[in-house]
């Protein structure tokens, strides 16, 4: 362990400068502005916009899709790919001076056109599936509420710019899980992803804090330039603070528990806010503050191991589920805990773990807009003990749901062979016995995701009908649907390939992203870990067809110990309840004990002293005239006296 | 036989005073020649063309700086930003005054003659047309306001000072309901006043006596030699020292500082709103002008000396008005000690000695203006058959009524509390800061203090509407015409762009920020 800890701090950032914007560059701030001013007509029209509210929603998305687009091709002619537009001076207290500003470079550029292209496409799916919904201009209003803070996020040039962003998404995320609050399990949901939350944002404020504290800015420049300059602890404890909000946000361990809950909201929700976008923020986090995470290697070690860990529970978990919306929320648990992994690698890896938030984006965002077709035929069913031979049935939601399946496990040439695989050969990579272990568990990640991706599948669209008796037809979704299906579909086959070839050379303009540092040597050659990798994918779905092909019990059946375990979520849950909930619970009662007596005591007593002096003062305001000029007149003495005392020097 | 020598007159910087007083004399020929049922859009097109030329002018002269008309004017940062402040506020205030769609005939009685609570004084509470002599009296009192604060000298400061105060004295009297309450406000604001006159005129010959003896120099009252008598005057500092002190006692009076500020919550109450808003805005921006001008420019030397003193005066009038705010009942008297907390606020600007201290108190009264605008614009919307509601048992559970109201009144009393994002906290910050980082550490604690005990008043109102239940009594809120919608909105939209971006208005607040001499 010694050995790890004192590893040679890896190279400091070098100077990071950003040049002014110019031409379109100069109005990206509409990115954010257009969905935020369409949220709030929605919202402040009320009931007014119910006929075409819902088309205003998916054209702001398209129209802020275009100019990034636009926005991103003018920054590839650029000479420095980091462009800085200042809006105004948003705090100037003192020294600390934050700005109201923002950043496009290739970083924010490939988070704008996921953020806008998949999210258009999500839009034009959630007009069907929310046809039938009362509140659909609601659910547009905050829809449109999130992409708005979303792109905030990545696109503000300081911390503060990236917490407002942070905050927005989720205000977001907690009003659209709890979006039909007449459901208990949603407002549920909804306040468990909010307090979780905030663990992980007070993590990051107080990470904001320490910056403040120490650098005296938060600009993202100024922190990356002068992080060198900082303490190895408070580097160390920087990063832990800005990890555990990145933890919060994207699922990670500890904070896992919220995600597959917040499946509760409405399924395109899920399919843009907790599988392709905010959830991946956390990602984003660690890779925007890479000069932070890359001096300290001891922080870069607990990066890795939590993206480990979670990876592998995701897996183990994700396997023991039979809501088809809950296995794909676990399997975004483990696939961000892949992109934790890269990011924990730090040098080249960083490229990599982008690429696969990229490809995820792609195919996940399939897979859920698929089970939302699945659960739009089978009436809003969502077990899939209860589903299977739809392939028959739904020709293109089963097509499409394919293709994000085989891009998941890593099959090649789907898109996820080409993001994940790098990463566990980058794994293998380390110096070390911890080559093996990161190695292994992202290689043992793969078969266990590829195991329980093709009972997913299996069970859903193959094997006999284990329908319930009030389903005889199950029917395809209509076009609105399949069209962004089909497109994601086509996303998740071609653009693995197109990606891992051409985004870390496009990221190497932002600091410290996808420089190819010189690696050690892999303790298995790269040719071996692909095979193994391909190897491992093709046993785990394999043993899964044959013993799924045959469908299952409709009821839950014994199981052994792991399989109970993994049921209950490996008991995270009880454990947070045993270690946090019923400590919390008592610490409540002794403080408000203390509070009801001690606190509320002195607090009291100083309001009716200062009510009953308020009463008395009251009484002299008596309404006469001469009274008041009394009262002037005695004012008027004393201030004449206290002046002369003054002029005689009795005062100094 | 001499030749009379007369000043120079820089009429370009004199023009946005030229054009209020011109325009209220024009207001008493309408009031003689104008058929009565064209008078008040007359009046009030006239009155609102006025102000807007003057704030027109006022930035055509942006960068004057300069001392005119015998040294009686001085036009530089302050007077402008201040004009500036004090003209957008007055046509505010003149929506609120030329509103007549809330109550029929508008806020004000019909004829002041009428024996109050008489029968013809019921009758025309009822409905017949407000006088409209109340535009000359406001354009009048807005004149004086401008020369107030560009004053440079002590006598046209007391002139002016009696010529924006005069008319205030009538305005108050003019209540359309509950007149005998307005005549007494009127009549107790006029004696007070007179009181604190004769003290600000009583100071003006001390210090006119110190300034008397100084080698090279005839005596004055203008500010640059007071300046030069204080430096180097061989005179008994005593009169400096007392007449430093009245002067400040008759400036403290118009700013409602303790243990001056008797008569406000009186006047408040009982004027009518609109004239309330008025005063509260823009006399407010008027007196701190003066008290601005005369520490910084007249006394800047004896600043060592009266800081402790005024500071003491500070310290005792946030204490008074934030305590007596909180066992106030009536929405209109819990206004009025809160501007009594805020004029304590606004000292604390006065006394930081630096730059930063005038600009972040010229922010102040600007930022305060438009709040306390827009809350007197929601006092006036509140109301039942007998007129305004003002007792606050009767706003409970108005949120459930009037949810936007409601919420428009929360956001403002919000901002009166400080809360961030609103004007209220950057213009606390402005002043506390400059106060903080010359050594007024103490002043400053006092005022974050009393904003605590504050804050409660504010938030048992904001309670008392949300989490209560309507009752009979419960009025509700009028639909506001278009004026006053107006001026409420510009209020509210200000409050919450000045807190949101305030860096524009300080800029500009710093840049004009020196006097000349």
């Amino acid at each position: 362990m010694d050995e790890i800890l004192t590893y040679a701090q890896a190279e400091p950032a070098g100077a990071v400068a950003y040049a002014p914007a110019g031409g379109l560059l100069s109005s990206v701030w509409l990115l954010v502005a257009i969905p935020l001013a369409s949220a709030a007509i929605l919202l402040l029209l009320g009931r007014r916009a119910d006929r075409w509210g819902h088309w205003l929603g998916v054209a702001a998305i398209g129209v802020a899709f275009v100019l990034g687009l636009g926005s991103f091709l003018q920054l590839r002619g650029l000479e420095n790919k980091s462009v800085e537009l200042s809006l105004w001076d948003f705090i100037t207290v003192g020294h600390l001076r934050v700005d109201f500003g923002l950043l496009f470079d290739p970083l924010a550029a490939v988070f704008v056109l996921l953020i806008t292209g998949v999210g258009f496409l999500i839009h034009l799916y959630a007009v069907e599936y929310m046809a039938h919904d009362e509140g659909r201009r609601r659910f547009f209003a905050y829809f449109n509420l999130f992409v708005a803070a979303m792109l905030l996020l990545v696109l503000g040039n300081n911390y503060v710019m990236l917490y407002f962003g942070w905050e927005g998404v989720g205000l977001a995320s907690y009003l659209l899980i709890s979006f039909w609050y007449g459901r208990p399990s949603a407002a549920t949901a909804g306040k468990k992803a909010f307090l979780m939350n905030r663990v992980g944002d007070a993590g990051l404020a107080i990470g904001i804090f320490i910056m403040f504290a120490t650098l005296g800015t938060t600009q993202y420049d100024e922190v990356f330039n002068g992080v060198g300059g900082l303490a190895g602890g408070t580097v160390l404890v920087l990063g832990l603070l800005l990890l555990l909000g990145a933890a919060g946000k994207s699922g990670q361990f500890p904070l896992q528990a919220w995600l597959p809950d917040a499946m509760e909201g409405p399924t395109p929700v899920s399919a843009l806010i907790h599988a392709a976008t905010m959830v991946t923020a956390g990602v984003y986090l660690i890779a925007r503050s890479n000069p932070i995470f890359s001096a300290n290697a001891t922080l870069q070690l607990v990066v890795v191991s939590v993206g480990a860990v979670t990876l592998l529970m995701g897996c183990l978990i994700g396997a023991a589920k039979d809501d088809i919306k809950r296995v794909l929320a676990w399997s975004t648990v483990s696939q961000i805990g892949y992109m934790f992994l890269g990011v924990g690698l730090g040098g080249a890896a960083y490229a990599l773990a982008i690429v696969h938030l990229l490809a995820h984006g792609f195919f996940k965002a399939n897979m859920f807009l698929g089970a939302g077709s699945v659960m739009h035929g089978m009436n809003d069913q969502v077990d899939i003990r209860r589903f299977g031979g739809l392939s028959k049935h739904m020709k293109v939601t089963w097509i499409t749901f394919m293709m994000g399946w085989l891009a998941i496990i890593g099959m090649f040439p789907f898109s996820g062979f080409f993001s994940k695989e790098p990463i566990i050969v980058a794994a293998f990579e380390r110096e070390g016995w911890t080559a093996w272990l990161f190695g292994g568990a992202a290689l043992l990640g793969a078969g266990l995701t590829a195991f329980y991706m093709t009972r997913l599948f299996v069970l859903t669209f193959h094997g006999p009908k284990r329908w319930t008796e009030d389903i005889t037809h199950p029917h395809e979704s209509p076009k609105l649907m399949t069209i962004p299906l089909v497109l994601l579909a086509i996303g998740s086959v071609g653009a693995g390939f197109l990606l891992a070839t051409s985004v870390p050379d496009w990221l190497t303009a932002t600091a410290g992203l996808g420089g190819q540092e010189e690696g050690h040597e892999a303790v298995l050659s790269h040719a071996v870990i692909t095979v193994l990798s391909l190897l491992v994918t093709v046993l785990g779905a394999g043993l899964a067809w044959m013993l799924f092909r045959a469908g299952t019990a409709t009821e839950p059946q014994p199981a052994g110990v792991l399989v109970t375990a993994a049921r209950r979520n490996l008991y995270t849950d009880a454990f947070n309840e045993a270690v946090f909930e019923k400590p919390g619970i008592f610490l409540t009662r002794a403080l408000v004990f203390l509070d009801n007596r001690g606190v509320d005591g002195l607090v009291n007593g100083l309001a009716a002293a200062v009510g009953g002096g308020s009463g008395r003062l009251r009484r002299l305001q008596t309404g006469f005239v001469r009274s008041y000029a009394t009262s002037i007149l005695t004012g008027a003495l004393l201030v004449v006296a206290a002046f002369l005392a003054v002029q005689a020097g009795w005062l100094a | 036989m001499t030749e009379l020598k007369l000043p120079s007159i820089d009429y370009a910087a004199l023009s946005p005073i030229l054009i209020m007083l011109g325009v209220a004399l024009l207001g008493v020929l309408v009031e003689a020649f104008v058929p009565r049922r064209h008078r008040h859009l007359t009046q009030l097109s006239l009155a609102l063309v006025a102000v807007l030329g003057a704030l027109v002018m006022v930035v055509f002269n942006a960068d004057e700086r300069l001392v005119t008309i015998g040294g009686a004017i001085a036009v530089d940062g302050p007077t402008l930003f201040l004009q500036g402040a004090i003209l957008v506020l007055a046509a505010m205030a003149l929506l609120l005054i030329g509103e007549r769609s809330v109550e029929r005939g508008g806020a004000f009685v019909a004829q002041a003659a009428v024996t109050a609570e008489s029968a013809d004084d019921r009758r025309q509470a009822e409905g017949s047309n407000g006088t409209t002599e109340v535009y000359p009296l406001t354009t009048f009192a807005i004149g004086g306001m401008l020369i107030f604060v560009a004053a440079n000298d002590l006598l046209t400061m007391f002139i002016a000072l009696e010529v924006f105060s005069l008319p205030l004295y009538l305005l108050c009297a003019l209540a359309r309901r509950r007149r005998l309450l307005s005549q007494e406000a009127a009549m107790k604001y006029f004696l007070l006043g007179a009181y604190a006159s004769a003290f600000f005129l009583f100071g003006v010959a001390l210090v006119y006596g110190f300034t008397a003896g100084m080698p090279n120099r005839t005596a004055g009252v203008d500010l640059a030699t007071v300046h030069a008598a204080v430096k180097d005057s061989p005179a008994s500092p005593v009169l400096l020292f007392a007449g430093m002190a009245l002067l400040a006692i008759g400036l403290l009076f118009k700013a409602a500082a303790a243990p001056f500020h008797v008569w406000t919550p009186d006047v408040y109450q009982g004027a009518p709103t609109p004239v309330t808003a008025f005063m509260a805005a823009c006399t407010k921006v008027a007196a701190f002008g003066a008290l601005l001008r005369v520490f910084h420019v007249a006394f800047a030397d004896a600043a060592w000396d009266f800081t402790p003193i005024l500071g003491a005066v500070a310290v005792l009038t946030m204490l008074v008005g934030a305590v007596l705010a909180v066992t106030q009942t009536d929405i209109k008297r819990l206004l009025a000690y809160s501007s009594i907390a805020n004029a304590g606020y606004l000292l604390v600007g006065v006394l930081a000695p630096t730059g930063e201290g005038v600009a972040g108190t010229m922010f102040y009264l600007a930022a305060y203006g438009f709040s306390v605008l827009a809350a007197f614009a929601v006092v006036t919307l509140v109301r039942d058959a007998d007129g305004e509601a003002t007792h606050l048992s009767r706003w409970a559970g108005l949120g459930r009524r009037s949810p936007f109201y409601a919420g428009v009144f929360t956001f403002i009393l919000l901002a009166f509390a400080g809360i961030p994002l609103t004007s209220g906290f950057m213009s606390k910050f402005a002043v506390f800061g400059p106060a903080l980082e010359n050594g007024q550490a103490w002043l400053v604690v006092a005022g974050v203090l009393t904003s605590m005990v504050l804050a409660f008043p504010y938030l048992r109102v904001v309670v008392m509407m949300w989490l209560s239940e309507p009752g009979d009594a419960t009025p509700t809120v009028t639909v506001p015409g278009g004026l006053t919608a107006t001026a409420l909105m510009i209020g509210v939209v200000a409050t919450l762009v000045l807190g949101v971006l305030p860096a524009p208005l300080l800029d500009l607040a710093t840049d004009a920020a020196t006097f000349v001499r």
